[in-house]
């Protein structure tokens, strides 16, 4: 027998008596056969509610002697004031609980071994034990509440030893010859005389999945259906909080403990597994799995909420196509700074008349004046050209670009542009004077000379090539 | 669309309609009916099988001459169709050297076009590829030098899984790479774009550009050639040899001035 109820107890029943000898005390015994997997997986989740709602770090208790996960243990510090008090957070705790079916107890200490075992073996549903009061609490309980490995505990009853405090005022030398550094550090955490931290099974923030190997992995085919099987377990947890990914963090922990990352990122809050696990799939090729892979851990670094956008109504506009997944796809590939949308600048200098901006950025409705042709191509540095003009105001007759000589046949001309005097003293007098040309073969250019072909300080008077014409 | 709703027109219709409906079947064409974009010019939509530039398919435009390596015209003629799809444009480059502007001014809003920049050729097919299998989009546009058999048969395959128009600008970094545009490929339609001389003004100044279309290979149609002007403000092209807008004109003289010069 593993566990008994209230009622039974009060019969006289105790965890560890036979089945058949309980049965023939009580012929009308209900047993039901253990479930520990269910049992874990129910304290998880009742883990995770205590997260959301009492205290940030919550574990599940699976240290008692047994082995067994029976119960949780929380860091309640800087987290009772908000409940109205040590005493009252647990009494609303434990009364909590019973509404739900559970029977629970309740103990709050200095320790994490304290509060475990007073929480088994103390008396009453709920115990708080004033600090500093340690010592008085479990000076009467019983050796197994030390959370001791049981062929100690037999020992420690055969040599007559039952209650923690008689325990503690032995000398510690022999005990520790006899039962190895395990009882005393038992002794000592349960004390405080010796830190245990609370290992949080499941940080609240941010959330994340993970996956041990037994075996260590490194095919690329095994990472992806772990991949495909995490993906949406953090679906789910984003899901409960109502958020969406915008950093997705793979991290594989390799055996020579170096740890390698992934990251992938959305434009905007995604909760969509499929679109995430494609997205991590073409990283894959990227990872380097070194002698193997014993665990992979996927975190939402960047979660937002999701936000319910409005459709467009039929009448105002048609609806446009949702492209936020392939803007995902196509900026982990080439890299978000390379996917862009061109807007408009006000200014004449045509290198400057353009911006890049995020390829979702809003459209701001600027746009550039349509009464000049612009050029489909514009050289990143305009390119000097050999150019013979006749007159200061008209366009060259012929140019010589790249080894090649362009008669011109027709041009429009010239579109002044001055320099932008605000950016610097350098451009306080410079200006351009721009021509778009036609030689003979029909091909166009845009050309520019540098200065007001009168004035030297107005620039080099050099002509230059800027751009192409379709 | 399931076999069964495909056979249905053929059924009532004579055995060789039933035949070519399971051949395009068995090509994989979804139906024989395919959407088209019409250039609204009588004398190219009549070359072209379907009406127009097939929609969900891919099509390749290089510039003829100089233009092969700067593609200018190729682009704009590029920028003319995907002005007239709907919805947004994914442009794919190597080397960034489009200016927006310009793009505007052929009809394709900058708010609308979202460009992609790869770091190599075989990235800027897979964006091309991602692109068109997406299918939100009106059009993807992709500057590509080499462009293989198998490439060329994938990314036909995305198009025609979900209608998104592709474009393939080649453009090649030196001249003697362009001789590469003799090789096959799975593309619907081919371009050469060459420029021509415009027509003379009285004025000084630069009449609209005049384009030389060369419709190298175009499935289950024919080549031919066009003159034609330029993309307006959008994305249309008109015939050459039309000197005033046919409403300033006398109509007889208009028409007579518009029928358009094929040299097929």
């Amino acid at each position: 027998m593993l566990s008994a109820d209230l009622p039974a107890r009060k019969a006289g029943l105790k965890p560890g008596t036979p089945v058949a000898k309980a049965r023939a005390l009580f012929p009308d015994l209900t047993v039901m056969d253990a479930d520990p997997d269910g049992d874990s997986e129910g304290l998880e989740s009742l883990a995770v509610w205590f997260q959301q709602r009492v205290a940030p770090i919550v574990a599940v208790d699976s240290s008692s002697s047994s082995g067994q996960a029976d119960g949780l243990v929380l860091e309640t510090t800087g987290a009772d004031h908000l409940h109205g008090g040590e005493a009252a957070m647990l009494d609303a705790t434990v009364r909590r609980l019973a509404e739900s079916g559970f029977t629970a107890k309740a103990a709050i200490a200095d320790t994490w071994g304290a509060a475990h075992a007073l929480a088994r073996y103390g008396r009453g549903r709920v115990i708080v034990v004033p600090e500093g009061g340690i010592a008085d609490a479990l000076a009467d309980l019983p050796i197994e509440a030390l959370r001791l490995p049981s062929s100690i505990t037999e020992e420690l009853w055969t040599l007559g030893i039952s209650r923690i405090g008689k325990l503690e005022t032995m000398p510690r030398g022999p005990l520790t010859l006899r039962f190895g550094p395990e009882l005393e550090r038992r002794l000592d955490q349960a004390y405080g005389r010796m830190a245990e931290p609370i290992q949080a099974a499941r940080p609240v923030n941010p959330v994340s999945a993970m996956h041990n190997f037994a075996e260590p992995i490194a095919a690329a085919e095994t990472i992806a259906r772990y991949i495909g099987k995490l993906v949406p377990v953090l679906c789910e947890g984003l899901e409960a909080r109502g958020d969406g990914v915008r950093q997705l963090d793979l991290l594989l922990h390799r055996l020579d403990s170096a740890v390698q990352a992934i990251r992938v990122a959305t434009a905007r809050p995604v909760l969509d597994a499929k679109h995430l696990t494609r997205l991590l799939y073409k990283k894959i090729e990227t990872i380097d799995p070194g002698f193997g892979i014993e665990r992979i851990e996927l975190v939402a670094a960047l979660a937002e909420p999701m936000e319910a956008r409005q459709r467009v109504s039929a009448l105002i506009a048609e609806e446009e196509a949702d492209i936020s997944g392939l803007i995902d796809t196509l900026a982990n590939r080439v890299g978000s700074d390379a996917l862009y949308r061109f807007a408009a600048v006000e200014s004449d200098l045509p290198e400057r008349s353009v911006r890049r901006v995020p390829a979702l950025a809003p459209d701001d409705g600027n746009s550039w004046p349509v009464q000049w042709p612009r050029p489909t191509r514009l050289l990143g540095r305009p390119e000097p050209v050999r150019a013979m003009a006749e007159l200061p105001d008209q366009p060259p007759v012929y140019f010589i670009w790249r080894g090649v000589r362009h008669c011109v046949k027709c041009a429009d001309g010239p579109e002044r542009v001055f320099g932008e005097w605000w950016k610097g003293d350098a451009e306080l007098t410079i200006a351009r004077d721009y021509f778009r040309v036609e030689d003979t073969a029909g091909e166009r250019f845009w050309l520019f000379r540098e200065g007001d072909g009168e004035h030297g300080e107005t620039g080099s008077q050099g002509w230059f090539l800027h751009g192409i014409f379709g | 669309m399931t076999p069964t709703e495909d056979r249905k027109p053929a059924r009532k219709k004579p055995a060789v309609e039933a035949l070519r409906a399971t051949i395009a079947r068995l090509e994989g064409h979804r139906d024989r009916k395919r959407a088209v974009l019409p250039f609204g010019m009588h004398e190219i939509d009549g070359k072209l099988p379907g009406g127009g530039l097939t929609l969900g398919a891919l099509h390749e435009v290089a510039g003829g001459g100089n233009d092969a390596l700067n593609a200018a015209a190729a682009a704009l003629f590029a920028a003319g169709i995907a002005a007239r799809t709907k919805g947004k444009v994914l442009w794919i480059v190597t080397r960034q050297d489009l200016f927006a502007p310009a793009l505007d001014q052929a009809g394709l809003a900058t708010r609308r076009v979202i460009h992609a920049e790869a770091g190599s050729e075989t990235d800027a097919l897979a964006c091309f590829e991602e692109g068109l299998r997406h299918g939100g989009l009106g059009a993807v546009v992709a500057e590509v030098g080499r462009l293989t058999m198998t490439a060329s048969r994938r990314l036909q395959i995305a198009a025609e899984r979900t209608g998104t128009i592709g474009l393939a600008i080649r453009r090649w970094r030196r001249q003697t790479e362009a001789a590469d545009f003799g090789q096959p490929t799975a593309s619907t339609t081919r371009w050469r774009i060459s420029v021509l001389p415009s027509a003379p003004l009285p004025v000084p100044g630069v009449e609209r550009s005049r384009w030389l279309l060369e419709l190298l290979r175009a499935r289950s149609g024919e080549c031919a050639d066009f003159e034609v002007e330029g993309c307006d403000a959008k994305g249309r092209l008109c015939p050459a040899g039309v000197a005033l807008p046919p409403a300033l004109a006398d109509g007889a003289a208009a028409q007579e001035a518009g029928r358009f010069r094929a040299t097929a």
